[in-house]
């Protein structure tokens, strides 16, 4: 489904990236953790089109296109999806104006006619109960006032109601007590399926216990320097970041 | 007769008037031959001009000494320069003041209206079939300074409403306009509306008498049609004692090349308990890219709380013209009168907008509330200018004052200029202002949801003018949200 060769990206001159090779299939679900300051949120924003991030080398294939060359709402439009660490306020803009717009935007890309009002409604109390969300959190202006848990849940409701084929979720524990992280990852469990991949980047391991990752791929210094199955987290939790520094800093003084 | 803008530019404010003197005397020393069957004036403003249009319309004697009054006014005026916008000066010898359409008979019902003129209006979405059938509204449509088409009329006639254009009020109910016209906006109060009360050709009149609750919104829909033609409305709305009015004012303009001067005057007058309502969408051609073209809006509206308990509220979306000057304004003479203030004006390009209020309180326990939103694109600039003024008997009077601007891109700018003058310590008036730009992160944000960056800003700007979007009646609120996104097509690279 998406396959990153070689990526390298860089923000106002400063390499970020410095090489990333992945490869996600349909129906798997990847963890990319790492110390801060190891590009983990730079990754999710180059994959999602953000335009202070320029890519210098590499490649990036979805879905059999060449994802670099696509502009973020083309990005979307297939079906590629960002749960956003700071998800933006929009004053005045009713949040379920918002997701209606989006939701028509994209079927617009993809050549569907947009949904009207009834069959909007439908879809969305359906999403509603399923993500556990209430009506007044929708009514109010997009973000506004939420609280972080609330933004949070925001984001993977919109993620329920686009039913991205590739979704990210950048750091979508950070800021949570466990219980919003329960709320959040039992969302995200739910729409798991064969067709769509998910793409966890956290810095805990303990979103990992909600969100049962195929693979683990550490992060650091730019580079996928360790990749293994959901033990891994567990292993880099037990030792923190410092083993994988360490591993990393004697292999490359070698 | 066509003076050199260029020249004009160099010279002192002074002496171009003398210019517009020295011109203005000239034709009067040759003259020119009235003639009744002409179907527009020529260039140009002189007494016989102001009597021109006079005879045209008919007009009793009393309208045409008012109109001479006021032209003789203006000759000795100068042109308000304190407003935050620049334009070359305008040559007031090189605009058409009358020019009416071909056809001559005045219809009786809509289905007398000529075709070309209906397919306009069905272009511009405001067919009056539909509005007809649709949304129940009495459409006054006046186009190139002549009422066309007056519907409803006879429904409203029934409640003793009498909503008409007003040479025809001029006609049939000049006790009526004798009494009001001129009495909010007096023709000696600024330069334009005394330029308006010499050579206003049409507008529009309302009276709702006491008690009546007009079933209805009244709309008008102005519009410029011929080449080189000024527009001068006239616009008077009467409020009897416990009635109410909701009145709807749209303009839509075609390309120009040349700037069109527009210069209009609209009073409300609102008796005990009584409240009007005036939501303006005005989408005047607001020029070119380079800012070529476009229209000169000069507008003069002013509503006064006559009665104790009554009320005013003005709601404009500005979104045309290349130079708007326009302070809708209450006067709150009457106790626990209220007078509010909605607006969103945008400015995109080389657009200037100077607009504001002012909230004259005078009588005790008056209320005003003003809400501006300016929206910056371009390299527009774009003026709150308001004032808040408390009289030294307006005891417990207040006033909150919402001032907002939003910004895209950074070569635009936005401006805030409030005064506030209190004469009474019981007065309370507080002001708020900010100041934000559209973000990168809002726009990314919607892009990540497959939303576009055009529509990114559509959706951003239409909540923030939302509290004043509420303000507006529901057919009118939609069209206000087409016309922003509308107007900031391109804005954001």
């Amino acid at each position: 489904m998406l396959k990153i060769q070689n990526l390298k990206a860089s923000v106002e001159g400063k390499a970020i990236l410095k090489g990333i090779d992945l490869e996600i299939k349909a129906g798997e679900v990847h963890a990319i953790m790492g110390p801060n300051g190891s590009g983990k949120s730079t990754l999710a924003s180059v994959l999602a089109g953000r335009k202070e991030y320029e890519v210098t080398e590499g490649s990036v294939e979805y879905l059999g296109k060449d994802l670099l060359e696509l502009a973020p709402e083309e990005r979307a439009g297939e079906g590629l999806f960002l749960a956003f660490q700071y998800p933006v306020e929009i004053p005045g803009l009713t949040t379920t104006n918002f997701i209606k717009t989006a939701v028509n935007e994209i079927r617009k890309y993809r050549g569907e006619a947009p949904l009207d009002a009834v069959a909007f409604l439908k879809m969305m109390k359906e999403k509603m109960a399923m993500m556990n969300i209430g009506q007044s959190l929708l009514s109010r202006p997009l973000n506004e006032g939420f609280s972080g848990g609330e933004k949070k849940r925001n984001e993977v409701f919109q993620m329920a109601m686009l039913q991205p084929k590739m979704a990210i979720l950048d750091e979508t524990d950070s800021g949570l007590d466990i219980d919003a992280i329960r709320i959040v990852a039992n969302g995200v469990n739910k729409l798991r399926n064969k067709d769509n991949a998910v793409l966890v980047v956290t810095h805990y391991q303990r979103l990992l216990d909600y969100i049962v990752p195929d693979f683990v791929h550490v992060l650091y210094n730019g580079r996928i320097v360790k990749s293994g199955t959901k033990e891994l987290a567990l292993e880099l939790e037990e030792k923190g970041y410092d083993f994988i520094k360490n591993e990393v800093n004697v292999g490359e003084g070698v | 007769m066509k003076t050199d803008i260029a020249s004009i530019e160099k010279e002192s404010p002074k002496n171009e008037q003398s210019a517009i003197e020295d011109v203005v005397l000239n034709e009067y020393k040759y003259g020119f031959v009235t003639d009744i069957e002409s179907d527009s004036a020529p260039k140009g403003l002189n007494e016989d001009i102001v009597r021109f249009i006079s005879s045209k319309k008919n007009e009793p004697e009393w309208m045409l000494e008012w109109r001479l009054k006021a032209y003789r006014h203006w000759l000795k005026m100068e042109e308000p320069k304190w407003a935050n916008i620049s334009y070359p000066p305008i040559d007031y010898q090189d605009v058409i003041y009358y020019s009416a359409p071909k056809q001559k008979i005045t219809p009786g019902s809509l289905d007398e209206i000529d075709p070309e003129l209906r397919k306009t209006f069905e272009k511009l979405g405001i067919s009056l079939d539909e509005q007809k059938r649709l949304t129940g509204v009495a459409v006054d449509a006046v186009i190139d300074s002549v009422s066309i088409g007056t519907s409803f009329k006879t429904q409203l006639a029934e409640l003793g409403i009498i909503f008409c254009s007003m040479s025809e009020a001029i006609q049939e109910h000049p006790e009526l306009v004798r009494k009001h016209l001129s009495s909010v906006v007096p023709i000696t109060d600024n330069y334009f509306s005394a330029l308006n009360a010499a050579v206003f050709s049409d507008g529009s009149f309302c009276y709702i008498p006491k008690g009546v609750r007009c079933p209805m919104e009244l709309s008008t829909y102005f519009r410029i049609n011929a080449e080189n033609t000024g527009q001068f409305e006239r616009t008077l709305i009467v409020a009897e004692e416990g009635s109410y009015v909701s009145y709807l004012e749209g303009c839509t303009a075609p390309m120009r090349d040349e700037n069109q001067l527009h210069a209009a005057v609209v009073e409300l007058i609102a008796m005990d308990n009584a409240e009007i309502k005036y939501s303006t969408v005005q989408n005047w051609y607001p020029g070119d890219k380079e800012g070529r073209g476009g229209i000169y809006n000069f507008v003069t509206k002013r509503g006064i709380c006559k009665g104790d308990n009554s009320k005013i509220s003005w709601t404009q979306v500005e979104t045309g013209s290349s130079i708007t000057w326009k302070y809708p304004s209450v006067i709150l003479k009457g106790d626990n009168s209220v007078g509010e203030f909605y607006s969103v004006a945008v400015t995109n390009n080389h657009q200037q907008a100077d607009t504001g209020t002012k909230m004259q309180h005078l009588g005790k326990n008056t209320k005003s509330r003003i809400v501006s939103k300016g929206i910056s694109a371009g390299v527009s600039n774009n003026s709150y200018r308001g004032l808040v003024h408390v009289g030294k008997n307006a005891a417990n009077a207040r006033n909150f004052s919402q001032c907002d601007s939003l910004l895209l891109g950074d070569k635009c700018g936005a401006h805030t200029f409030p005064y506030i003058e209190v004469k009474n310590n019981t007065a309370i008036v507080e002001h708020e202002a900010t100041t934000s730009k559209i973000g990168e992160d809002q726009i990314f944000y919607c892009n990540q949801r497959g939303i576009d960056t055009e529509t990114a800003v559509a959706l951003i700007v239409n909540g923030f003018a939302k509290e004043v979007m509420n303000q507006l009646p529901m057919e009118f609120a939609v069209e206000a949200q087409k016309l922003l996104a509308i107007s900031l097509e391109g804005s954001v690279g």
